[in-house]
């Protein structure tokens, strides 16, 4: 089966890196799948949950804030000021950074509580 | 015990105590500089990743931006100098400050405002205690930078950068790079406005022979550029950071070290003169016992 090697990198570190046979991940315009073979693109990734499907048949979800999306010659980057995989986020800190967000009507605090609420969940309903 | 000796003892054991304290800072600074060349190792991909990126972008695409556009008539120069918050680190925020000195009276000389902004208490101090104007500074992350610490810096320069009225033209940044245990470097580089040739990968062989492919950029390739761009600034800023800091700690070692190794000398000097002290004590105290049993011989030989 064809796969691409996806590597995800934080400012900090990188994340993960393997390979995979599709990722979706929301950009500008709009949630984008990108499977082997995909043309060149380069994109504005916005704060969501990243979905990556491993060729092992597993499923790698991570929440990402603030980066961008490269891909080329069957290699994807995906850069982000803050990434976390979902196992690693604790739920019940998340719950409190978004109550407090919407204490504070902080936007930009919530949208990044939200979706790392939706990341881990998401791995947990899966 | 004669009051020399007694003296000596003390300053022994003053020294003593002092070198024990710069040998635990010598071995705490010697674990940190491997934390921090670590943390540099670890934001190099990202950095590599994103100066790709936006080589990428400056290639297939005649786009323009502030952050790029070279500004005619340039009057105002940013500098942005990082220095420790602590000291007892040697040469390395004193070197640090004078290079930025030194470029500002360069800036100067060719008929630019100089605006200043510090990061690190010992950089803040030198020019508040010279009444120099601080335009903003930033202190207390200069042993540990983090990326939202470089993300703070970096947002108020960018809005500087491009505010319309009473902003600068320039932003030139002061770091000192990491170039091994024993040698860093103070070093200024102009960081704003880029220049998108001078763009560099760590490993420059690669980014020479690599031809980028034809991207699609989304939503549009000024659009790509506007949010590569701040990144890509953020991260030279966090960049410079992490080499600082780890600058910081090998110039603490190092300074701590010798610091050692002085308390060390001092300790030996000392104990040589504490000997000859203790000597002397007890050779007058011999020859006063002589005396005084040669007194007493001669008086009472002359009573006989």
């Amino acid at each position: 089966m064809a796969e691409l090697h996806v590597e995800l990198v934080a400012a900090d570190r990188k994340v993960w890196s393997g390979a995979a046979t599709i990722v979706v991940a929301r950009t500008a315009s709009g949630d984008t799948g990108i499977m082997p073979g995909h043309t060149p693109v380069l994109s504005v990734l916005e704060s969501g949950p990243v979905t990556i499907r491993t060729t092992e048949g597993g499923t790698v979800v991570a929440a990402v804030h603030g980066g961008f999306i490269s891909f080329a010659d069957n290699k994807l980057s995906l850069l982000a000021e803050i990434a976390e995989l979902a196992d690693e986020i604790d739920v019940a800190r998340a719950e409190r950074a978004l109550e407090n967000a919407k204490s504070e009507l902080d936007a930009h605090a919530e949208r990044r509580a939200e979706v790392r609420l939706v990341a881990a969940r998401g791995l947990k309903a899966a | 015990m004669g009051a020399q000796l007694r003296v000596y003892k003390r300053r022994i054991r003053s020294v003593t105590a002092t070198k024990k304290i710069t040998k635990a800072m010598e071995m705490i600074s010697a674990s940190r500089i491997v934390k921090a060349q670590r943390a540099v190792a670890a934001s190099t991909p990202y950095a590599d990743e994103l100066t790709r990126a936006v080589t990428a972008v400056a290639t297939r695409s005649n786009a323009k931006h502030p952050l790029t556009t070279e500004k005619p008539g340039a009057s105002r120069a940013a500098v942005l100098l990082i220095t420790a918050d602590r000291g007892l680190a040697g040469g390395y925020s004193t070197n640090a400050i004078k290079q930025a000195v030194a470029l500002s009276a360069q800036l100067r000389a060719e008929g630019k405002d100089v605006v200043t902004y510090i990061v690190g208490r010992k950089g803040v101090s030198y020019y508040n205690f010279r009444d120099l104007v601080v335009a903003g500074s930033w202190t207390g992350f200069s042993d540990k930078p983090t990326y939202g610490d470089a993300k703070a810096v970096a947002s108020d320069l960018i809005e500087a950068f491009v505010a319309e009225t009473g902003g600068v033209d320039e932003l030139h940044l002061v770091s000192t790079r990491f170039e091994s245990m024993l040698t860093q470097t103070a070093v200024d580089a102009r960081l704003l406005p880029l220049k998108l040739d001078e763009v560099q990968l760590s490993d420059e062989s690669k980014a020479k022979h690599e031809i980028f492919p034809l991207y699609d950029f989304e939503p549009s390739a000024e659009g790509v550029l506007d949010a590569l761009l701040p990144r890509y600034v953020e991260s030279r800023i966090y960049n410079a950071l992490l080499q600082s800091a780890a600058s910081e700690h090998a110039a603490r070692r190092r300074a701590m070290k010798s610091a050692t190794d002085n308390a060390g000398e001092l300790i030996k000097s000392l104990t040589r003169l504490a000997n000859s002290a203790r000597q002397a004590e007890i050779t007058q105290e011999i020859s006063e016992i002589v005396g005084g049993a040669n007194a007493l011989a001669d008086a009472s030989a002359g009573s006989e």
